[in-house]
């Protein structure tokens, strides 16, 4: 608990340092460093899964971020963002700031699940009887494909999904047909 | 960057180290898919551990070399059976067992028994998952690439 907050106050400055700075490659290295800023807090909010999960995700995203950072030059956006705008995004702030306070102060400790102090809820049963109903050891994967396997399906489906999008849009095939000389040609490519 | 180089991807140094690194890399992520169940890791994680050893070969190695290891081609074919598999294991369980997604391989007795095949379905659903996440993010990462290079020609 003790080593959380300080984690906490680091994610936040890697986020603004991310925002403000000029050079598009700090800027992806600073998002890089809130990734796993916040693998090591699901690490120490006993999470070990998530922490895998969120370490090696990050890992795959940078990579592919700094690939396709490297060697662009971006433009800065640079200019006065008026006054009224500031105000107006400041004070909704303070006013959600307020708001969500009074909401807080019911809240559990951070880390800490609400459904804790309820006696019989569904997450309880998950964990008392993962091993008995599914025979797995994992309590997470015990929910992950059999108690919320369905979640999971659902889950598959939509990153290939976005998959062969990415693919499609992609593809060095309409890249080709861009490069044929004329106006027809081009139309003739999109065609196929 | 040496993109104008007739010799594809990075250094001798780096090519020989990823030569080495790769298999092993290759190996945890085969053995976070598989022990998934009883130890953290599971279908997801193990999968982009792959799809990063992949993505190495392919990133030191240039196309050439990615096209011996793993064609991009075979990638996105393994990658779309992935969910295919998942979901004749969710049929399977409708005829075989008692309904869509049922565990109908699972033991009668003792399924904690802690082997590694103590699963029942949700180790051909780890799979299953391993094959769509390592095999559709590696083939991402391959049309990204392919488009990067078209844009520098």
């Amino acid at each position: 608990m003790t080593l959380l907050a300080p984690l906490l106050v680091l994610m936040v400055i890697g986020a603004v340092i991310a925002i403000e700075i000029e050079d598009l490659l700090s800027a992806v290295v600073a998002v890089g460093a809130v990734g796993f800023l916040l693998a090591m807090a699901f690490l120490l909010l006993g999470a070990p899964d998530l922490a895998i999960t969120q370490l090696v995700v990050e890992v795959l995203c940078l990579v592919i971020l700094i690939r396709a950072t490297i060697g662009r030059r971006a433009k800065p956006v640079t200019g006065n963002r008026g006054f009224i705008g500031l105000a107006a995004s400041g004070g909704l702030l303070i006013a959600i700031l307020l708001i969500s306070l009074g909401a807080m102060a019911t809240y559990p400790t951070f880390g800490r699940s609400v459904l804790d102090r309820l006696v019989d809820v569904p997450s309880h049963t998950y964990l008392r009887e993962s091993v008995q109903s599914t025979g797995v050891g994992n309590a997470v994967t015990a929910i992950l494909l059999d108690f919320r396997a369905y979640d999971t399906l659902g889950e598959v489906t939509v990153l290939i999904c976005a998959v062969i999008g990415a693919i499609a849009v992609l593809r060095p095939v309409a890249r080709v047909g861009k490069r044929e000389p004329g106006e027809k040609g081009e139309e003739q490519s999109h065609d196929r | 960057m040496t993109g104008k180089a007739p010799q594809h991807g990075m250094s001798l140094i780096v090519r020989t180290v990823t030569r080495w690194l790769s298999s092993f890399i290759l190996l945890f992520g085969v053995f976070m898919v598989l022990y998934g169940h009883h130890s953290p890791g599971g279908g997801f994680a193990g999968g982009v551990v792959i799809a990063c050893a992949f993505i190495l070969v392919r990133l030191a190695g240039g196309k050439p070399e990615s096209a011996q290891t793993l064609p991009d081609i075979t990638a996105e074919t393994l990658g779309i059976l992935g969910p295919i598999l998942f979901l004749l294991v969710a049929l399977a369980g409708m005829w075989l067992g008692e309904a869509f997604l049922d565990n109908f391989l699972l033991a009668e007795e003792n399924p904690g028994g802690g082997g590694l095949l103590s699963g029942g379905t949700i180790q051909l659903c780890e799979l299953a998952i391993g094959f769509a996440v390592s095999m559709s993010l590696f083939a991402a990462f391959a049309a990204l690439s392919a488009s990067d290079v078209s844009k520098e020609e």
